[in-house]
């Protein structure tokens, strides 16, 4: 049974007086009008950036893996870089959509849609760098284990790069999934009101059929619940597991046991960061800030705090065992983080990941759109460095003196980063455009309990003594 | 599949639907389905729905993934192409629960989502007849089957009584065909629109 009401205590989710219809026409009126100036702008660009990134790979894989700034010494950096920033990026959308299901968090209803999008589109980002990176390209499908004429050859089972394959694409599928299962009653109801014939029979594609009997209903919530269910580990596990391609490696800095918890950490963090830049352009430019309130944005800054916090952590006790272990490698490796040529990546890293997200401890400052929006940037710049000084910054000062080395990005590195980008912007702002950005069937779910003109209603039902309201619920329940 | 005579009433208030769905239980109705634009929760039971295996489904599809990535893994490392890694043992087993895991979750839920998709027989180009353009919009459609045993004029009726803002008499295909929104359904064709939907 749903509740019979919220408390007044709470924040309403949804601002001003809504009804079904109304929550209807705010989130679909963009996909039937006409995109602005802006939009063609921003997919412009993004296409531009998108090509960019397909010619500097094009001249990668022509000229091979040469062209980029990697040496002997530093043989993995931008690539594997971009790669985990991408993928932790990915965290957000699946965190949002299963793990705040199963704890019942309201919130989650205005923002899940468009971060799980984003999901998506992170991990499609990610996936491109370890498939380029293999310089052979046209050798990719060897990962895949499948009966062949090579002997047959098959992939080690013990490696955590295999063990990547798996979890990146699981995590991509499941994640696909969930979104499009979600998806199906909003594009729905965008099929039963298209005025085109063009739009109701590409809407009535992408609906699939569906017409909201109580049978697709039940379904739909019991699928949810079990695929969340799933998905929960599977969130916690895809960093984990790219931790380990670092953490069961015996190179200093690499090697240590708290990656798993401490990357997934670090994940959360940079994929609600990611989520925050993305929605408040989004609900700014869409007019969804009764959808996507103030409330949101603070409830997101929260898990940013908790997350940034663990981080922190982390980058103590990695200091702490550097020290207390006594194991020269590892100190050496610390040692030359902080005082090694690359000391201002080590800063960028502890500047915008550690020290100003303890901004966020004033209420006031949580609540601020433009230092959120500011703030969220700076924490991404900050995830970025993270994977760096890990990856480069392990690497760069290695056992023999003699072979020490320092890396700079070639522009095929760049081109390739940049490219990701033109990806990642291409595809959200067609999602923006064709897509309803905030799950409607959600929004009406939780309307009558949280939004604000029925939550101010509610005093009366607060008034009520505890029998007249255990009364009151067995009443609806009987119903 | 069949066209069947249906009456269709429209409720805005959950209440309401509650109301009517226990009342038509004890009358002798037969109830064809409810529609709704979100999840209205316990309507389920209240029609007397059993609850979905869905979940059943999803745990053995699970199994089947457990048993299929670590006996793959095993005819391979074991038996295809054994390889001696410092005397390690063939079939390490701690090394191979993440991909067991992953493998696991890949497969219960893409087969989860597939029989779901099959149950609610939903696929692309799928078409189903739409009682009220508004019950993925903001109307919860109540809509019952007019048998011989009664009449268009009493359900209209026993709806009004119900509460019920619109009311509407309709001919309609049951099942699933394939086909466009965008063009009319072929039974509306067949026998006219006009007499599809009379009110």
């Amino acid at each position: 049974m749903s509740l019979k009401y919220e408390s007044t205590v709470r924040e309403p989710l949804i601002n001003g007086t809504k009804d079904f219809h109304q929550v209807t026409e705010d989130i679909v009126r963009p996909i039937e009008g006409k995109p602005g100036k802006l939009w063609y702008l921003g997919l412009y660009i993004s296409v531009a950036l998108l090509l960019f990134g397909v010619f500097s790979v094009t001249w990668e894989v022509y000229y091979g893996i040469g062209v980029w700034g990697v040496n002997k010494t530093v043989d993995w950096a931008w690539a594997i870089t971009n790669f985990v920033w991408w993928v932790g990026i990915g965290h957000a959308g699946t965190l949002i959509s299963a793990i705040l299901l199963l704890f019942r968090q309201g919130w989650r209803t205005g923002v899940n849609r468009a971060a799980e999008a984003m999901t998506i589109f992170a991990v499609m980002c990610a996936g491109q760098f370890p498939i380029w990176h293999v310089g052979r390209v046209w050798d990719v499908f060897f990962i895949f284990p499948y009966p062949n004429t090579r002997g047959p050859l098959w992939p080690n089972f013990n490696s955590p790069l295999l063990w990547d394959v798996f979890a990146v694409s699981t995590y991509f599928t499941v994640s696909v999934l969930f979104w499009y299962a979600g998806l199906l009653p909003d594009m729905a109801t965008i099929r039963d009101r298209a005025k085109t014939k063009l739009r109701k029979f590409l809407y009535g594609v992408a609906a699939m059929g569906w017409t909201g009997s109580v049978k697709n209903w039940q379904r739909t919530e019991a699928l949810f619940i079990v695929l969340a269910a799933l998905a929960t580990p599977l969130v916690l596990s895809v960093h984990s597991v790219v931790s380990m391609d670092f953490a069961t490696s015996v190179i200093p800095g690499w090697h240590t046991t708290i990656f798993p918890p401490y990357f997934v950490a670090g994940a959360i963090f940079s994929g609600f960061a990611m989520v925050q830049t993305l929605l408040i352009v989004t609900r700014k430019i869409l007019h969804l800030e009764e959808y996507i309130t103030l409330g949101h944005i603070e409830a997101m800054n929260k898990v940013i705090m908790l997350t940034g916090g663990i981080v922190a952590v982390a980058y103590c006790s990695e200091f702490f065992v550097a020290w207390y272990s006594g194991d020269f490698g590892e100190g050496g490796a610390f040692w030359w983080r902080v005082n090694g040529p690359y000391w201002w990546a080590w800063w960028c890293l502890i500047t915008c990941n550690v020290i100003c997200p303890q901004m966020f401890w004033f209420k006031k400052l949580r609540r601020n759109i433009a230092f959120t929006f500011f703030m969220s940037i700076i924490i991404n710049i900050g995830m970025w460095f993270e994977r760096f000084v890990i990856i480069v910054l392990s690497l760069y000062h290695d056992w023999l003196p003699s072979s020490w080395s320092y890396f700079s990005p070639k522009w095929p590195d760049i081109g390739f980063y940049v490219g990701t980008f033109g990806l990642f912007f291409t595809c959200y702002f067609l999602f923006a455009k064709y897509f309803p950005v905030i799950a409607i069937h959600e929004i009406k779910h939780v309307l009558k309990t949280s939004g604000e003109s029925y939550k101010a209603t509610m005093g009366a039902i607060e008034k009520e003594s505890t029998e007249e309201f255990a009364e009151g619920v067995a009443h609806a329940a009987a119903h | 599949m069949p066209v069947k005579n249906f009456v269709v009433g429209c409720f805005t208030e959950e209440p309401a639907v509650f109301k009517a769905v226990k009342k038509v239980r004890g009358s002798g109705y037969k109830l064809h389905d409810i529609y709704s634009p979100y999840p209205v929760h316990g309507l389920d039971e209240a029609m007397g729905l059993r609850q979905t295996s869905l979940h059943t489904a999803g745990f053995f599809y699970g199994l089947f993934g457990v048993i299929a990535a670590l006996g793959g893994m095993a005819f391979i490392t074991v038996h295809s192409w054994p390889l001696n890694f410092d005397g390690k043992p063939h079939f390490p087993l701690p090394s191979f629960i993440p991909i067991t895991f992953e493998f696991t979750v890949l497969v219960s839920s893409v087969g989860m989502t597939l029989t779901f998709c099959w149950l609610n027989q939903l696929m692309p180009y799928v078409r189903k007849h739409l009682f009220h353009p508004r019950q993925t919009d903001d109307l919860i459609v109540m809509v019952i089957e007019r048998t011989g045993k009664t009449t268009d004029e009493e359900l209209k009726k026993w709806f009004a009584d119900m509460g019920a803002i619109e009311i509407s008499a309709q001919r309609a295909e049951t099942g699933w065909w394939y086909g466009s929104y965008a063009k009319p359904a072929p039974y509306e064709t067949a026998i006219g629109s006009e007499q599809a939907v009379t009110s």
